[in-house]
């Protein structure tokens, strides 16, 4: 709803508009500039800003401490594994929900939600269980089935908003074109599909690679991702205010990078195709 | 459009979907509900036998009923925070402001941030009572500083779940607004509708749809919050931010009672249930507007 205005206003309204910005995204700021720090600096009373003592050590430090590399391999294919697994079977699902729709499918809709509200915690020990049982605990595949099943309700519940809103004529035409149902999906439905898959993809990529509850407990150090890579720092270097931020940053900054290229097509997915 | 095929083919693309989500709910759940009822303790050696003490442990466990309203307070408190923030906040870069794109760039941000990094920036770099920002601020105005997480552990906890969740509303009540045609807005002001009546009738109406969408999907996460207390308080002082997840951890992880764990776990799945019927009653219907 934009509207017409005065400079001034303009004016006005961007002051107010960037310090509110500023402030809900001070504390990443604050961490990244002290991972920046010496540690004398970090803790140093009154804070220090342009005056700290600048150092590149911490970096170091943590890289040469820690499997840096390993930790961050385990969450790109954990995060992509489960989204791509995830949208293997939502992408069926949601098209046969969109275009034939049966009576129960709004049912059907609100129950896949629903699994997602059963607490983490609460099924935790018959997961851990399961998971040891079936050779899978502290496994990159495990992970991946847990983070999967625990994002598809959501993926489909997304792909299924955006499916709806292609028209079903177009199908209709490819079927009388003499497609089939799987050249339809494939051919058809898929291309015209990309910028909502897209969104879905990134929104679930991210959504997995800050799960930290699954990611800690199914696993101890092979399979761990950048998750508990944060969570096992923290602990013993509580009080290393520039190394646990050092690391901290080196946990977040893929994803944030990430997230802020792909910017639009996360606004989108982040909706739900459920708001326009 | 469909024929008799379709259908079944169509049915058959939602099987595997619903298949594992089945398998993933029934499978967990049975099983929880099967140690809620039995005696397994990892501590000690008796590890048979049935009981429903497990339950009456729960619901007559001192700290219980605190866990409870303390979930139902996070919940509450990070949605009308949010709710309200996020509405204020996407009305305002909803203006015409210099520089759009790199300031919802920032106000995205927190979005990215995973739990435990979250947490722990809060808990060491602002509320720490000796090196904390909030403390030098404090100090630099001449007052003690405020032990945040001692003394509102549950406030605390509510503000940085929260700063998490801010853009998640934010940019979803934005969205809404966008959509809203300035037409209407104008036409209104013409007709002398103040700021705050265009706001109550004209602005506010168009967001039900947004609001309840926010209210839904944030509540799903919101139950089963764990890590941030896990990372800040460890529930305390004492049980003073002790959430039912928390203490079903504590149960599990700390006294090792297996049953108990089970038992504070189906209690949590029935509150969540009753939560979600709640909502579905009370705003479910704006979401087939």
């Amino acid at each position: 709803m934009a509207r017409a205005t005065t400079p001034r206003r303009k004016a006005l309204t961007t002051l107010a508009a960037w310090t509110v910005a500023l402030i809900i995204f001070f504390p990443v700021l604050w961490m990244i500039l002290t991972s920046f720090k010496t540690e004398a600096s970090a803790v140093a009373m009154p804070p220090e800003f342009l005056g700290a003592s600048w150092t590149l050590e911490n970096y170091a430090e943590v890289w040469q401490r820690s499997d840096y590399p390993r930790f961050f391999w385990n969450s790109v294919v954990i995060s992509v594994g489960s989204t791509l697994l995830g949208l293997g079977l939502a992408i069926p699902a949601a098209w046969s929900m969109a275009f034939v729709p049966g009576r129960r499918t709004k049912d059907l809709l609100m129950w896949m939600l629903s699994t997602k509200m059963m607490p983490a915690v609460a099924v935790m020990i018959p997961i851990y269980l399961l998971f040891q049982w079936l050779g899978i605990y502290d496994s990159k595949i495990g992970l991946v089935i847990a983070l999967m099943l625990m994002n598809l309700p959501i993926i489909i519940w997304m792909l299924y908003t955006y499916f709806k809103e292609i028209p079903s004529e177009i199908l209709e035409a490819a079927r009388m074109d003499g497609a089939n149902l799987w050249n339809e999906v494939l051919y058809v439905l898929t291309p015209m599909a990309v910028p909502g898959i897209a969104s879905t993809l990134l929104l679930n990529v991210i959504l997995a690679w800050n799960e930290a509850f699954w990611t800690i407990t199914l696993t101890t150090t092979k399979a761990a991702p950048l998750s508990a890579f944060i969570a096992s720092f923290s602990a013993p270097q509580g009080l290393f205010y520039a190394k646990l931020s050092a690391a901290s940053t080196m946990a977040i900054l893929p994803i944030l990078i990430l997230g802020w290229f792909s910017q639009k097509q996360l606004v989108r997915g982040l909706t739900f195709g459920a708001v326009k | 459009m469909s024929t008799q095929s379709t259908r079944f083919a169509a049915r058959l693309m939602v099987a595997p979907s619903v298949l594992v989500l089945l398998v993933w709910m029934i499978v967990p759940l049975g099983l929880t509900i099967w140690y809620s009822f039995r005696i397994f303790r990892l501590l000690s050696p008796e590890r048979t036998g049935w009981t429903y003490r497990n339950y009456t442990w729960f619901f007559n466990a001192p700290d219980f009923w605190l866990a409870l309203v303390n979930t139902l307070l996070l919940v509450g408190g990070v949605l009308i925070i949010t709710v309200i923030l996020g509405t204020l906040i996407a009305l305002l870069i909803d203006q015409p402001v210099h520089g759009q794109g790199a300031l919802r760039i920032l106000v995205i941000a927190p979005f990215f941030v995973m739990p435990p990094v979250a947490a722990s920036i809060w808990e060491n770099l602002f509320m720490h009572p000796q090196n904390g920002l909030f403390a030098a601020l404090s100090r630099g105005l001449g007052y003690e500083p405020i032990l945040f997480l001692e003394d509102y552990p549950m406030a605390s906890v509510i503000g940085i779940v929260s700063w998490e969740w801010l853009p998640f509303a934010t940019l979803i009540l934005l969205t809404a607004l966008q959509s809203l045609s300035s037409e209407q807005l104008e036409a209104a002001e013409m007709d002398g509708a103040g700021a705050l009546n265009r706001f109550r009738y004209i602005i506010l109406p168009h967001m039900t749809r947004a609001i309840t969408v926010v209210i839904l999907i944030q509540t799903i996460f919101l139950l089963g919050i764990f890590g941030e207390i896990f990372t800040t308080t460890q529930g305390g002082p004492g049980s003073a931010s002790t959430t039912l997840p928390y203490m079903i951890f504590k149960q599990a992880i700390v006294a090792k009672d297996i049953g108990r764990a089970a038992a504070g776990g189906i209690i949590a799945v029935i509150l969540a249930n009753l939560v979600a019927i709640v909502l579905m009653r009370g705003i479910g219907k704006n979401l087939d507007a």
